[in-house]
């Protein structure tokens, strides 16, 4: 049998703000008993969570270069220094690069596909199932042509 | 009050635009709007740029009707509030979106009883019209709990706790919130 520790899992939790953030708070009920490290682009948002561990990380996306390897700096010294058991995303971008990074650090990683795709997979979303463990959907048509898991969804 | 919203992200200013002009001719109701980065005036909206979480929620939670762009976060939050919404898709040919995956959701969302889909401003005014004319009633309140749904929360449970045995005071029920 695989051994199994007795101390409790480190979560990363990562998400832009806006509806990713939302969808996270909603998933949020899954981490009790868990140490979890929030880590979002809203510094306004850490009044909602009781975690004892709040984090932000500049907004980027794909036309903002600059603004992409600053936010991938930030990730890669929270991963090293909270060295989580799993790192989890519901995007975008910030969420599929702390899952690249979490996994040269060894983290079994989900990212978590917005409700908002309900056509097809954000680009966060196919970027991540080249590397992420688990790549949730939450339109079942979708994830039958995309690979992804249909696994429910937040509403 | 009437709270409009736009979102973190890009400007829309079409939605805006319209939502002032019925206020034109409906002074008598207060419309509070987060209009983001926007050179543009609204002459009956009182507008702010970008709110704090708190704020928007306490807009959110003040308001009898809820106006915005079909963003995720707002379509989510008036659902745990049971506030009436009405929504307009952004779209990519007005530069309002990267793509068209506003039109996508609203579609979807149009089944839930609290949300109005819109596609343009004279649907909007339309809609705002038989918004004042019912009373801005409530819809009834939502099927949806303020978490998540039992699958997904369940799936991501399982994948949290991989390599741990879990707390024996975890393992049959939620443990409660430490507050």
């Amino acid at each position: 049998m695989r051994e199994e520790k007795q101390s409790r899992p480190v979560v990363l939790a990562v998400s832009s703000s806006g509806g990713h953030w939302v969808q996270m708070l909603r998933v949020s009920p899954a981490f009790r008993g868990a140490e979890v490290h929030y880590v979002t682009t809203d510094r306004s948002a850490a009044h909602q969570v009781k975690a004892d561990h709040f984090h932000t990380i500049i907004d980027a996306n794909k036309d903002t270069p600059i603004r992409l390897t600053i936010c991938a700096l930030k990730l890669i010294w929270l991963v090293a220094s909270v060295r989580p058991d799993a790192v989890v995303s519901t995007g975008a971008a910030g969420g599929y690069l702390a899952i690249r990074i979490a996994r040269l650090f060894g983290a079994r990683t989900m990212f978590i596909d917005s409700i908002a795709n309900a056509r097809e997979l954000s680009m966060s979303a196919r970027l991540s199932l080249k590397v992420a463990d688990r790549v949730l959907c939450q339109w079942p048509r979708v994830a039958e042509t995309t690979g992804t898991e249909y696994r429910g969804a937040v509403i | 009050m009437i709270f409009a919203t736009i979102g973190t992200q890009l400007p829309f200013d079409r939605m805006l635009a319209s939502l002032d002009t019925w206020a034109a001719r409906n002074s008598s109701l207060p419309i509070v709007a987060q209009v983001g980065a926007t050179s543009r005036r609204f002459q009956h909206l009182q507008t702010v740029t970008a709110i704090p979480q708190s704020e928007f929620r306490h807009y959110m939670q003040a308001a009898r009707l809820v106006v915005a762009h079909a963003g995720m976060g707002t379509i989510l939050s008036a659902a745990e509030l049971g506030k009436p919404l009405i929504i307009m898709p952004r779209l990519a040919k007005f530069g309002e979106h990267r793509n068209d995956h506003q039109q996508h959701t609203s579609h979807e969302m149009s089944r839930l009883s609290h949300v109005t889909v819109v596609a343009n401003g004279e649907e909007l005014h339309m809609a705002l019209d038989r918004v004042v004319a019912r009373g801005f009633a409530t819809p009834p309140k939502m099927a949806t709990e303020a978490d998540a749904c039992a699958p997904l929360l369940e799936a991501l449970r399982e994948f949290v706790w991989a390599s741990h045995s879990v707390p024996a005071h975890t393992a049959r029920r939620p443990v409660r919130s430490s507050t």
